[in-house]
């Protein structure tokens, strides 16, 4: 046989090539590896570091980082360290769930206001009323309102749980619907969408086969500025007291806890802070180099 | 042109009356309790009756429909009387109280605002001052190591919560090297030279950390839009006909670029007040935004739902200026 296919280069698949793009962006590959690096520790981490979080020894209060607790203790003597890894448990699983979330909602709406031309001014006119609600304002009075209820329902920490992640969730999907619906429109003109309807596809499987594969590359890109909001939400809710309850550690709670000591303890406000600021930078460089990966005028330039 | 704004004008209408539903739903339906702070030994007979004295005793569309007169029509004209000093109509009407401090809530909210909006207000000029050089000299010299710095500040600024920052500051400032006083105190009064400068030091941490955050959101807008107009073919045909280089870029492009930014501007103001609401809590400044989460404390449902319609109004008129805006500036986008 002669040997004409040896100098074709191997069919590439479009995630390969995204793959090559991004790793070219250097702050990308390193914030994705912070992140990793942070969800494995605070994965692992506990079972390595095995000091109970909520373990009270008062004889050890407000001590500066030690051997024995690397990022010292607080006002009861719990182990600073123990805390900020159980914390970041709650603070990466709220903001994967509530990101989760809002995508679905953002996506189901969006395709929807895009492939069904007769939905689409009333869910576009529900997007731009919800984008012009008052959020941050909302999501306390939400929480405020809600809290007890829950809480009484589902046990304190799952019910609160439930509450911040709903909350954040049905007030941030409004950008990724636009953005879906802006691109499902754009789909709906190709070929591939007119050869498919002349087989008669169904719209279920239409959408299910050929739009959403297509949306892909603006969802991911939302998911992780979605990461990064849904942290910095429930941060700032805890922050402002409305989260969860003071013996179930968040970042966003140790930040608050510590603002009381912090003329007699001031290290321990930097950990809970450096570690929400750090993985919301990371999460946010993760998502300019996905974007600039997914972009088709950048990519292989 | 006017056509446009009319049709916005109108749209803004149902906007506002949705979102008052809402909120006032959300307030009602929630399973809550006004009395439920008051004492244990208050017998339920005479808890019923002081919900009723709340107003509770109607059905909801009632209270939505009295409320929206208390809001629109009662709360405005008293503004206008108290300031032009006249009495309109019978003079005494029916207010929006909240619950715990028994004072119409208008009144309150005139108490607070001057506080958020000197360093809301202060914070967002600032940001712009800075923002706009430096997005202008980062896009005309891209990937130099002032846009790489540049950049990489501006990705820090925007992904540091406010409430680390300000906490950071004071740590830093006034914990270890005792510069600025950690708390806010709203009840100075600048009578000489002294209290000015004691009023510029307990304002440098506040604004500085909203500034900070502003300026790092606009200054990316900015860097991005100059970007898109600098390989325009206008800027080449400028050049070519012997332009400086500063009137090209100062003149020309950053004309252009302005046109986006400025209805981002225009677009951030609410949100600034929204954040300040943290910022006021770290920095303890007793403005609308710690009204609201004091009002949230005590479950005084007037007041919130008035304040977080405010700040939906400001959001809604916000939006609506940013649109007319662009309209003017970008003749292209009118749709009429």
């Amino acid at each position: 046989m002669t040997d004409v296919t040896s100098d074709i280069r191997p069919a590439r698949s479009q995630w390969a090539d995204v793959w090559d793009q991004f790793k070219t962006h250097r702050g990308a590959v390193m914030g994705m590896g912070f992140f990793v690096f942070v969800c494995l520790l605070v994965a692992i981490g506990p079972y390595l570091w095995t000091l109970d979080p909520n373990f009270i020894d008062i004889r050890a209060k407000n001590q500066s980082p030690s051997m024995l607790h690397p990022l010292g203790t607080d006002q009861l003597g719990r182990d600073t360290f123990s805390q900020v890894l159980a914390g970041g448990r709650v603070s990466l699983l709220v903001g994967v769930v509530a990101m989760a979330l809002s995508l679905l909602l953002g996506t189901f709406i969006g395709v929807l206001a895009g492939y069904f031309k007769r939905l689409d001014g009333a869910l576009m006119r529900l997007t731009d009323l919800f984008l012009a609600l008052p959020l941050l304002p909302l999501l306390l009075v939400m929480i405020m309102l809600f809290r007890d209820t829950l809480r009484a329902a589902f046990g304190p920490e799952t019910g609160i749980f439930l509450l911040i992640v709903f909350a954040i969730g049905i007030t941030s999907w409004m950008n990724t619907a636009r953005i879906v619906r802006g691109d499902v429109l754009a789909l709906k003109e190709q070929e591939f969408v007119l050869a498919a309807q002349s087989i008669g596809t169904p719209p279920y499987r239409m959408i299910m086969r050929h739009i959403i594969p297509n949306v892909m590359s603006p969802i991911m890109v939302s998911a992780t500025l979605g990461i990064a909001n849904a942290i910095i939400t429930e941060s700032a809710l805890s922050f402002l007291g409305l989260g969860f309850p003071s013996d179930f550690p968040t970042w966003g709670r140790l930040l608050f806890d510590s603002t009381n000591f912090m003329t007699l303890n001031p290290e321990r406000v930097i950990w809970p802070g450096l570690a929400i600021s750090l993985t919301v930078l990371s999460v946010n460089y993760m998502g300019d180099g996905l974007r600039d990966a997914l972009d088709p005028r950048i990519r292989g330039r | 042109m006017l056509n446009y704004t009319i049709r916005r004008l109108l749209f803004t209408i149902p906007t506002l009356l949705f979102i008052s539903f809402i909120i006032f739903l959300l307030l009602d339906l929630a399973p809550n309790d006004p009395t439920g702070n008051l004492p244990m030994t208050i017998t339920p007979d005479v808890r019923e009756k002081i919900r009723e004295s709340l107003g509770l005793g109607q059905p909801i569309h009632i209270r939505y429909f009295k409320w929206c007169v208390q809001f629109f029509v009662n709360e405005p004209l008293n503004i206008v009387e108290q300031y032009f000093d006249i009495t309109i109509g019978q003079g005494d009407r029916l207010r929006v109280s909240s619950w715990s401090t028994r004072s119409p809530v208008g009144d309150l909210i005139a108490e607070r605002m001057p506080q958020t909006l000197w360093v809301v207000g202060m914070s967002y000029v600032i940001g712009i001052l800075i923002a706009v050089p430096i997005g202008v000299y980062s896009a005309y010299r891209q990937y130099s190591w002032f846009d790489q710095t540049g950049t990489f500040v501006s990705m820090v600024g925007f992904s540091v919560p406010t409430f680390f920052t300000g906490v950071l500051m004071i740590v830093i400032f006034s914990v270890y090297l005792g510069w600025f006083p950690s708390k806010y105190d709203t009840l100075h009064v600048v009578t000489d030279w002294e209290s000015f400068v004691f009023q510029v030091r307990q304002s440098i941490m506040p604004v500085s950390v909203l500034a900070l955050f502003n300026a790092s959101t606009i200054s990316r807008f900015m860097r991005a839009s100059m970007l898109d107009n600098l390989n325009q073919d206008y800027v080449r045909t400028a050049r070519a006909k012997g332009m400086t280089e500063r009137i090209v870029v100062l003149v020309h492009v950053l004309r252009n670029s302005l046109i986006p930014v400025v209805t981002v501007i225009a677009l951030g103001i609410p949100q600034v007040f929204g954040g300040a609401i943290i910022t006021e809590q770290v920095f303890s400044i007793n403005g609308l935004g710690a009204l609201l989460i004091q009002g949230i404390q005590g479950a005084d449902i007037p007041l919130v739902q008035t304040l977080t319609f405010i700040f939906a109004v400001l959001i809604v008129f916000f939006n609506l200026i940013a649109d007319i805006l662009y309209g003017i500036l970008d003749p292209r986008i009118r749709y009429d």
